[in-house]
């Protein structure tokens, strides 16, 4: 991504940063460490997406075929954690770094050289991740939430990913500890909290989530290592521990972490939306308390997870009452929305595109949340092909979505060039069909009883896994598209033009040139 | 851009007709056999509705809005961007909607919770990968055996071609008698399992070194089946659960064969000695 600044070069007067390989390992600079971030998380969600197509082609047609049953769950394991610590996370700490602040009007990070180090730990947990299949043992086999006694089980592969995600964890708390402080201290003169842009907002939020819940994961996983290890019994029965005391923690991180996947989302969305309409947001105060109780609610409906690990039915009533209640301010963010759409002005260039594809299956995925969140629904649909639909409608409909509406959004400021509109909507209605014929059958898989993570199934099943499948391929292969999109659009695409999308108001759009230079806002724009 | 819309609405149309092909068929839950199976049913099937409701009222006005405000058709952008009213009503309309949906859950959460006074106790234990179930208390009091995957190798690697119940067979079936409330205990020997057999509407963990329970008292004689619902190693996708439902009668008839069984297998075992 070198050429994109090639031409925004020669602005600042203490540009002197070096050039080649040594430009990247030492920068300081949030858009050149935003860049990384974004090619990390792509490379990331191709390697992610390779271990999809490998489940998917074993479960092609019923029998096993390509993967023996072990690798097919360590493929199951590594595709969970590399999509969610590798992929989405750090695509979302990317937007972060280009974004927030050209967006307050600050000139940097706050802390621009632990900004260096923490992208500079992704690569090496990375690492440690991926080069575990090629340990004695293979990878962690025990599924992305490697519940004990499960994981006590594995090999050297568990200790590899246990080590990689401490250090995942200590990137994303460096990354949140630095956008907290960047928002709370160097916004522009006159820009108050109430007048922060909603994406800034929600990464706000997002990151005192993260402060909040990664230790708590960092706890988790270095019990279970003295569990392996050290002789001591935190989740062994025999020796005094509790099985499910882990499953508490984890999903105390986990429910959090699902939020943490989605709010930049929803804050990337209430950019696109009313730019696109040329309207200004609706409701914007009530959108910043639905996000602000969805983050707090996150933090008490842990258990749902659990609902059949065993607990009082006081508990199961507790947290299915707390679960349903997310769905109120999910559902305002919803009505906003499309509150903003209404007597509007709209285009609907591949941004918007995103971004309505967004709502319309994040809504869907919505739904089967709150049916999942019904106990003795959930007692059905736990663990089975339904779960597995729910939570790829947001995780990649929602949050994938949503990223990718951004990267088509952002890219003319972060270049100076505009992408091939022609392919950007091509991109768009292949995601979206593929999508649906790859997750939409698989509610009724689970509702039929097909269980998650089992690599042959039963012949009912056999025709929707195969539409499942194919449909797996085909949005995987639309990915590249995205690929050729964006390389084209960096090398060679046309010269964007200074506000190329007409009903765009934040600053980045309103006081920065187009491409933005490599230094900005080194005085502070005035907020009126 | 017209035709663009033609083809949104050709997907969703073309979405909404093949979910409707699987209401009802052998995509839906599996036909209820127990109290708590038919509420789980009814309840998953009123949601629905509630959804569709909802799905309607969101996205008709969504769509309106994306067919008739947009800027190729000259339309000039409103401004306005709160209303204090519109936003309290739209947050009460759906905690109203949550208390429906809330209620008859509440119910089914509590009769599922009560597995007080049982005709029968059958404890089931999760081994990697098969499972095993003692009769603890009632009618087959004694009887204790392995339920292990019966589907031949050469299936599953595709040599010899797949049965109806292909995965979704086992050696030793649990019979249960029809009409009686049978408590089920669950343990693990090693790592997580969990029992679920969908047509009764049960799933629950099985622990190692814990006890949970659960119960289902079955509607009709039948055979149902289903399978471990938590990942447990390299054969999760091998261990199924098949549960026998017979007439009084002939559970009785079973028990006494099973129990002489036992009996000629525990005399055998100490002559041997």
């Amino acid at each position: 991504m070198a050429a994109v600044h090639g031409d925004a070069h020669g602005h600042g007067h203490d540009d002197h940063h070096p050039s080649g390989i040594m430009r990247w390992v030492t920068t300081t600079n949030h858009k050149d460490i935003g860049t990384m971030y974004l090619w990390f998380s792509f490379a990331m969600f191709l390697v992610g997406g390779t271990l999809a197509m490998g489940i998917r082609a074993e479960l092609y047609q019923p029998g096993i075929q390509i993967l023996e049953p072990e690798l097919f769950n360590q493929f199951t394991t590594l595709h969970g954690l590399i999509m969610v610590f590798g992929a989405i996370m750090p695509a979302f700490v990317g937007f972060a770094n280009w974004q927030v602040p050209m967006m307050i009007g600050a000139p940097d990070m706050a802390f621009a050289r632990m900004n260096n180090w923490s992208f500079w730990l992704l690569p090496v947990a990375a690492t440690l991740l991926v080069g575990s299949f090629f340990v004695p043992g293979g990878a962690a086999a025990g599924g992305w939430t490697f519940y004990p006694p499960l994981s006590t089980q594995g090999g050297l592969g568990v200790d590899l990913m246990i080590f990689s995600v401490h250090i995942l964890g200590a990137s994303s708390i460096m990354g949140s500890i630095n956008i907290i402080t960047t928002i709370l201290n160097m916004r522009a003169p006159g820009m108050t909290m109430m007048k922060m842009p909603l994406f800034v907002w929600t990464w706000l939020i997002t990151a005192y989530l993260l402060v909040l819940v990664m230790p708590v994961l960092a706890g988790v996983v270095t019990m279970l290592l003295t569990d392996r290890h050290f002789g001591t019994s935190f989740f062994n029965a025999a020796g005094g521990g509790d099985p499910v005391m882990f499953q508490h923690i984890f999903w105390f991180f986990g429910h959090p972490e699902v939020y943490i996947m989605i709010l930049p989302s929803f804050g990337i969305v209430s950019e696109v939306i009313p730019t696109f309409s040329r309207k200004p947001l609706f409701g914007y105060s009530s959108m910043v308390y639905a996000t602000a109780s969805i983050a707090i609610l996150s933090c008490v409906v842990w258990a749902h997870h659990m609902f059949t690990a065993g607990m009082p039915a006081v508990g199961q009533l507790f947290f299915m009452y707390a679960t349903m209640l997310i769905a109120v301010p999910t559902g305002v963010k919803v009505f906003n929305w499309t509150a903003t759409m209404w007597r509007g002005s709209m285009t609907f260039e591949t941004p918007m595109l995103f971004a309505i594809g967004f709502i319309f299956l994040f809504v869907i995925g919505g739904f089967s949340g709150v049916i999942c969140a019904i106990v003795p629904i959930d007692i059905q649909v736990q663990d089975t092909y339904y779960v597995i639909a729910h939570f790829h409608y947001v995780l990649v409909s929602g949050s994938l979505f949503a990223l990718f509406a951004g990267a088509y959004y952002w890219i003319p400021k972060w270049t100076g060039r505009m992408y091939n509109e022609t392919l950007g909507k091509w991109h768009f209605w292949l995601s979206m069909f593929f999508f649906n014929l790859t997750f939409f059958v698989q509610h009724f898989l689970g509702l039929a009883g097909m269980p998650r993570r089992i690599p042959d199934y039963n012949l009912q099943f056999a025709d929707f896994n195969m539409i499942s499948s194919l449909g797996a391929f085909g949005f995987g292969l639309t990915q590249l598209l995205f690929l050729y999109i964006m390389i084209n659009c960096i090398r060679s695409g046309e010269k964007a033009p200074q506000m190329p999308w007409d009903g765009a108001t934040t600053l980045e759009w309103t006081h920065l040139p187009t491409p933005a230079p490599y230094h900005s806002f080194e005085t502070p724009p005035i907020v009126k | 851009m017209r035709s663009k819309l033609v083809a949104t609405l050709a997907g969703v149309s073309t979405l909404a007709l093949y979910s409707s092909m699987a209401v009802g068929s052998k995509y839906n839950f599996p036909e209820p056999q127990s109290v708590i199976a038919k509420d789980i049913y009814d309840q998953h099937i009123w949601l629905m509705w509630i959804c569709l409701a909802i799905f309607i009222g969101v996205f008709g006005v969504m769509f309106y809005s994306i067919l008739k405000h947009r800027k190729s058709l000259g339309y000039k952008a409103a401004n306005f961007h709160h209303s204090t009213t519109v936003e309290i009503i739209w947050t009460v309309i759906p905690c109203i909607i949550l208390v429906v949906m809330a209620v008859p859950a509440t119910k089914t959460v509590i009769a599922m919770k009560d597995t007080s006074s049982p005709d029968m106790t059958i404890k089931a234990t999760g081994y990697q990968w098969m499972w095993g179930y003692d009769y603890l208390q009632g009618e087959g009091e004694g009887i204790s055996f392995f339920s292990k995957l019966s589907t031949p190798r050469a299936q599953i690697e595709n040599k010899a071609p797949k049965g109806e119940n292909y995965l979704l067979e086992v050696d030793n079936r649990v019979v249960v008698p029809v009409g009686k409330k049978v408590r089920v205990i669950l343990t693990a020997n090693d790592v997580l399992h969990a029992w679920w057999v969908p047509a009764l509407g049960i799933k629950q963990d099985a622990i190692p070194g814990f006890i949970r329970d659960t119960w289902f008292t079955a509607d009709a004689p039948g055979i149902y089946r289903g399978q471990c619902a938590e990942l447990c190693g390299k054969d999760h996708g091998y261990m199924p659960i098949v549960v026998e439902v017979m007439e009084a009668g002939e559970y009785t008839k079973w028990v006494a064969a099973q129990l002489s069984a036992s009996a000629i297998k525990t005399s055998m075992h100490i002559e041997n000695k």
